[in-house]
């Protein structure tokens, strides 16, 4: 590694200040950091020594969790392609032609999503001069995970492109923004495009195949809700019903949680977002707090919807809802972003609760969204300060309290 | 105390008993054995004016090459000029040092082979009155060892705080174990713990270490109301002490006193000499001895270093890691310093030393960070600063090592952002550098945690 040592020492002086290209400097800086880290040591006074964590190792913890989803939903994205188009029925038939298409349709998109970002982020780590932020390393793997496998990839461009400036590079970058980035991209891409990102036509890549006779490209949230406008049967007989014509039981619990279903691609598989949460809860990098009070957040509404129930959708069975969309997705990727989240700990619970009490909400009750998990997520990043206002004010109160006792 | 903080406490007679849950204890190797090492004595001894926070208009009352005995005034503050800032050793003066703008930085005085001392007389404490006994100690030398919250700067005699503490162990990396460093001087804390006493309207706590028995120099004294803390560092902090015992509140006065600082009042009240002599501790991972010396207050580091190197290449710093100062290797150790921590410079560069997998320390758990699977092991830390600063992302983890209902974070933001309300009402009259210095380590984002604090007490304090 020397030699790579020895080649960025000798390009440095033409960054640093008074060099020929010193406007690139925090484009250097990045690259040079993430090959070496700094050999900056700790000032005079004050703390002589450092935990070993940094940012980047933190962020890159983030990615790794996320590589279950992204793996499975690889996978899935051929699955469903073949299931569709009638090539297979078995689970693990045709593995590496399903692999194949896949590999095809996700890893463009995750490019196109880490390249569209990283040039952003280093503009605006140029003009701004700042360092090029880690959170990108999270955000350009986030999106991809949360849009359908046939989105066009200009659209994954341009939604990533106005997430990271508009939601994050105008608040002052990583650490300064109220909005999940990764959110606001796909809260941009619905709200832009609609017709690539909601309906029943593109969940499933077809490609230039037929599908089989019969075939419906509806998600689960789709059966479910015109479950509960048709009123013909209970909800969780329209979705062992559905789509038989692909085999029976695609959206039954199992199925469901486990993730072989229609969808955006990382989020179809409750397991493998437990995966990911079992990997950020054990390394101490996502709150649990925030995924537990999710999570209940999001039964405890589901049983009161079944309390008051007026159709067959709010009859649906609670645990039903962490398996069909993104919520459980959402819940641990999203809701537990440290900079939208909560930041005081009793906040976290509120914060959670609230997301999950959303969701269900909107889900249900909300002809024109079939997913709550997005907007849940956003409305609740914006009053993430408030819950924390109340928390901290809390804190200051029980000091003054003290004084006058 | 808060409704969400994890402390306990009970009364048991008079004493309390605090059990805390939050906080880190940072292992290290290079802990000093329990013997005094015959390292050639110190030559040569320094006041800092750096080492007194508060100090505002420094005025040296010696010059270059004068003679001074133990206890002889060479610094005064004259923005509070009844307190006296001593020779801790006698002999000749030899340098007054400044810096940029001529500030004052080092008055060194090359030590005389026997120590002679001023004599100010033996002090009658119950004869006399608080402000007499104030004043006297004010000229005494030993004065700067009492220390005032909020803003932890040197106390002004004129003033009357409602209690005073002293922490009787020290939970920092490294730190010397009081039992032996202070062996042998229990009259002299008895005595100091008296004066005290009379110096507060309220009472003098010496919180003593729960989880271990309390040792025998600290084990009879009288006058003072004993309360057990335990729990990881830090434990020891006497601003965590402060907070769960009789917290401070705006407008209101604490003193504390280091045990060393008691014992030296002690001596004063008893011998009527300033005797600055004490235990330092000595350690670190690149000392091939590491234990205890007796020496004077601000001793230079030299000959307790030079030669007992087992390598090249290091840091050697005035106090602890956590809150200490980076001297040079002919260094002078710090007023309120107690030890010295030699360890290894970390200037290096490392291939994708942010993704391998280390056994480095760590309070974290995140990907390859492998510290937490060996809690009991002893680490070799250097001084790399391990990462670039960035903006807050991580929350929570302040708070988990903040054994107090403070919100760090908040805390650290409002000063920042210069909110003075926000500052005040978040705390800052509660804590020291040093109360926050586990934040500073554990910070993902590398923030100088410890400098914040200061210029938020520094915000307030002349506003």
């Amino acid at each position: 590694m020397k030699f790579l040592r020895d080649l960025l020492d000798k390009q440095r002086p033409m960054f640093e200040k008074g060099g020929k290209l010193e406007k690139l400097y925090y484009a250097f800086e990045a690259g040079e950091t993430f090959l070496f880290s700094p050999n900056h040591t700790t000032g005079i006074k004050g703390a002589q020594v450092k935990d070993a964590i940094d940012l980047k190792r933190m962020m890159i913890t983030v990615v790794i969790a996320m590589i279950p989803c992204l793996l499975f939903g690889i996978y899935n994205t051929g699955h469903q392609h073949f299931l569709a188009t009638g090539g297979t029925t078995g689970l693990w038939d045709n593995f590496g032609d399903k692999t194949w298409v896949g590999v095809m349709l996700v890893l463009p998109i995750v490019l196109v999503a880490y390249t569209a970002g990283g040039i952003v982020e280093a503009i605006f780590a140029v003009v701004r001069k700042h360092p090029i932020n880690e959170g990108f390393l999270v955000t350009g793997m986030l999106i991809p995970l949360v849009v359908p496998a046939t989105t066009p990839l200009w659209q994954v461009a341009l939604a990533t492109v106005f997430a990271v400036v508009i939601a994050k590079e105008v608040f002052g970058g990583t650490g300064m923004n109220v909005l999940n980035v990764a959110m606001t991209a796909r809260a941009f891409l619905y709200f832009a495009y609609p017709a690539q990102i909601s309906g029943d036509q593109v969940w499933t890549y077809l490609g230039d195949k037929m599908p089989v006779d019969g075939f419906s490209g509806a998600t689960a949230l789709a059966v479910v809700y015109n479950a509960g406008v048709e009123g013909t049967q209970s909800a969780v007989e329209a979705l062992a019903s559905h789509n038989t014509v692909l085999g029976s039981g695609l959206f039954d619990f199992t199925n469901l949680f486990m993730g072989w279903i229609p969808g955006s691609i990382g989020e179809t598989s409750t397991l493998m977002a437990l995966v990911g949460a079992l990997i950020l809860v054990a390394t101490g990098v996502a709150s649990w707090k925030i995924i537990v009070s999710g999570f209940a957040g999001a039964y405890i509404m589901g049983f009161v919807m079944n309390l008051f129930a007026v159709n067959e959708y709010m009859a649906l069975p609670p645990q039903y809802h962490w398996v069909m969309g993104g919520l459980a997705f959402g819940i641990v990727f999203m809701a537990t972003d440290p900079v939208s989240a909560a930041q005081t700990e009793v906040g976290k619970w509120i914060y959670g609760l609230l997301i999950g009490v959303l969701t269900i909400i909107i889900r249900v009750t909300n002809p024109a969204y079939p997913e709550g998990i997005m907007l849940a997520v956003l409305f609740m990043n914006v009053f993430a300060p408030l819950i924390d206002y109340y928390v901290v004010k809390a804190n200051k109160t029980r000091r003054i309290q003290r004084a006058t006792v | 105390m808060g409704r969400f903080s994890k402390a306990h406490s009970s009364k048991t007679d008079m004493s309390k008993i605090v059990k805390l849950k939050k906080g880190f204890d940072i292992n290290m190797v290079g802990k000093a054995k329990q013997e005094l090492a015959d390292f050639a004595p110190a030559q040569t001894f320094a006041i800092k004016p750096t080492d007194f926070i508060g100090l505002q208009r420094p005025k040296v009352l010696v010059n270059e090459g004068d003679t001074v005995k133990a206890g002889t005034p060479i610094l005064i503050d004259k923005a509070l000029d009844q307190v006296i800032y001593a020779a801790p050793v006698s002999g000749k003066i030899v340098e007054v040092k400044r810096g940029d703008r001529r500030k004052l930085l080092e008055i060194s005085i090359l030590a005389d082979a026997t120590i002679a001392y001023e004599q100010f007389g033996q002090v009658d404490i119950a004869s006399l009155d608080r402000d007499a006994l104030a004043a006297k100690l004010a000229a005494s030398g030993t004065w700067p060892y009492i220390i005032q919250r909020p803003f932890g700067i040197v106390a002004n005699p004129a003033e009357t705080p409602k209690s005073i503490f002293i922490s009787g162990f020290d939970t920092h990396p490294l730190a010397p174990d009081y039992g032996f460093a202070l062996q042998g001087q229990e009259n002299y804390l008895q005595a100091g713990i008296e004066a005290l006493a009379k110096l507060t309207s309220g009472k003098v706590h010496l919180n003593v270490d729960g989880s271990k028995g309390t040792p025998a120099v600290f084990a009879n004294l009288k006058g003072a109301q004993v309360n057990k803390f335990s729990g990881p560092h830090p434990a020891g902090n006497v601003g965590v002490q402060i907070h769960h015992l009789d917290p401070i509140n705006k407008g209101e006065l604490v003193w504390t006193v280091s045990p060393y600082g008691v014992a030296q009042i002690g001596k004063f009240i008893l011998e009527g000499i300033y005797d600055a002599s004490k235990v330092l501790a000595v350690t670190g991972s690149e000392l091939t001895k590491a234990a205890y010396v007796k020496t004077y207050t601000g001793a230079n580091v030299s000959s307790f270093v030079k030669g007992n190197l087992n390598s090249g290449h290091v840091r050697v710093v005035s106090g602890n890691v956590l809150t200490g100062e980076k001297i040079s290797l002919e260094g002078f150790v710090g007023f309120y310093h107690n030890q010295i921590t030699v360890i290894p410079e970390g200037d290096y560069y490392e291939f994708m030393g942010w993704a391998k997998p280390t056994t480095r320390l760590s309070y974290h758990r995140a990907l390859g960070l492998l510290s937490f699977l060996t809690p009991n092991k002893e680490f070799v830390l250097d001084s790399n600063g391990r990462g670039e600063e960035r903006a807050f992302v991580q929350t929570g983890v302040f708070e988990s090592v903040t054994p107090m209902d403070i919100l760090p974070v908040y805390l650290l933001k409002a000063i920042m952002a210069e909110d003075f309300d926000e500052i005040e009402e978040l705390g800052i009259y509660e804590i020291v550098e040093e109360d926050l210095a586990l934040c500073e380590f554990v910070d993902v984002s590398k923030h100088p945690v410890q400098e914040l604090v200061r210029k938020g007490i520094e915000l307030i304090q002349y506003s």
